[in-house]
């Protein structure tokens, strides 16, 4: 797979598997350009960010989000945090007051996608295959098959992984990263590229803690350490503990955007 | 393993800029890679091999740049030395670090013929 593109195999960026049209424009940042010189090896400067064809389909999805009003949150964790059952408890609370489509990914199988769509809500699966991570480029194509009413929230629940997708901007409003308290204290300082990118974390699972010799506060030390700014809600979406905080976050997060709903 | 992405992005790069400024080969490639970003060199340059083989950049050398961690310390309001996400401030202890260099991840220069 093209890791960026995501187009296949090769490098052509053809959209073979795709063979709808886009409105994704392929940026080609040229620093300069001159003649050939006549020299056989010579030194070309270019001082071109690697992930700039990524950030510049993010750019693009930022800017079909702010044309919809659509406030788009990047859930990211390692496998297993239970971001999906926040996603079908969140969606069960929330879908009589405002409109909710979800992208999935996933390496293999469409078992979220149904789980999602069980609760009555459009979902779109996207499968990366031997890919770490969701890229712009696929969340782009996955928003076209999505039709997500104006005016909605959109989760894009990431490949369950604590490290490739903190590196790939989607165009979200927020990334908003799960950390189950199974998962231990230290995550935050392990995987710091994922605490530092995100804006919120939800400690998740917060109803396993009488069994569990997790240390919250030190946790949430963890967490300020690496991203001082970061804000912090516990959650059980299991038992509904917390679930309320998150439920204002998000129609704060609405307020804020100017996104009117219901 | 996202260096197999990132790595599969300097090829888009190197194809492109192959286009516009009209070279057939790669020898050398410079990337600066900060101390602070989210990526392994030692992975780069294994996935950078595999993902050049039967291109324009095949046996092309990479060169990694590492540029150091640097953070302004807003409590100190001086740029202090960092090496890691969750270093504190070595003059005050803050937490409260903004990185200013040091999480780069780019193409600097090319050998090319």
């Amino acid at each position: 797979m093209c890791g960026v593109c995501g187009c296949g195999e090769e490098h052509t960026h053809s959209h073979e598997e795709n063979s709808h049209d886009h409105s994704h424009h392929h940026h080609h940042e040229v620093a300069h350009s001159h003649a050939p010189s006549l020299t056989p090896a010579r030194m070309v400067q270019i001082e071109q960010d690697i992930l700039a064809k990524n950030n510049a389909y993010a750019d693009d999805n930022r800017c079909y989000f702010a044309e919809r009003g659509l406030l788009v949150l990047n859930l990211v964790s390692s496998p297993g945090s239970g971001k999906t059952t926040l996603l079908t408890e969140t969606i069960s609370k929330l879908k009589d007051e405002i409109t909710i489509g979800v992208i999935e990914g996933d390496q293999q199988t469409s078992r979220d996608a149904e789980r999602i769509r069980a609760t009555g809500v459009p979902a779109i699966q996207i499968n990366t295959g031997k890919g770490c991570h969701l890229d712009a480029h696929r969340v782009g194509h996955a928003l076209e098959q999505l039709n997500v009413p104006n005016r909605s929230v959109l989760f894009i629940e990431n490949v369950g992984n604590l490290v490739c997708p903190s590196a790939f901007d989607l165009g979200e409003a927020h990334k908003v990263v799960v950390l189950s308290v199974t998962e231990g204290e230290d995550k935050p300082i392990k995987y710091p590229d994922m605490f530092r990118a995100s804006d919120l974390m939800i400690l998740n699972k917060i109803d396993l803690l009488p069994h569990l010799d997790f240390d919250v506060d030190q946790c949430l030390r963890y967490a300020k350490q690496v991203n001082p700014k970061i804000k912090v809600l516990l959650i059980s979406a299991k038992t509904g503990e917390g679930m309320a905080n998150w439920l204002n976050w998000l129609k704060a997060e609405l307020v804020l955007q100017g996104i009117e709903y219901a | 393993m996202h260096e197999m992405s990132l790595c599969e992005s300097v090829l888009d790069i190197l194809e492109q800029q192959a286009l516009a400024q009209q070279f057939n080969r790669v020898k050398t490639v410079w990337l600066e890679i900060g101390q602070l970003s989210s990526v392994e060199p030692d992975a780069m340059r294994f996935c950078f091999d595999v993902v050049t083989k039967h291109t324009l950049a095949e046996h092309a050398r990479l060169e990694i740049i590492a540029s150091p961690g640097r953070a302004w310390c807003l409590p100190c309001g001086q740029e202090i030395a960092v090496q890691t996400l969750y270093d504190a401030c070595p003059l005050c202890g803050s937490a409260q670090l903004q990185v200013v260099s040091g999480d780069a991840m780019r193409i600097k220069e090319l050998e090319v013929e």
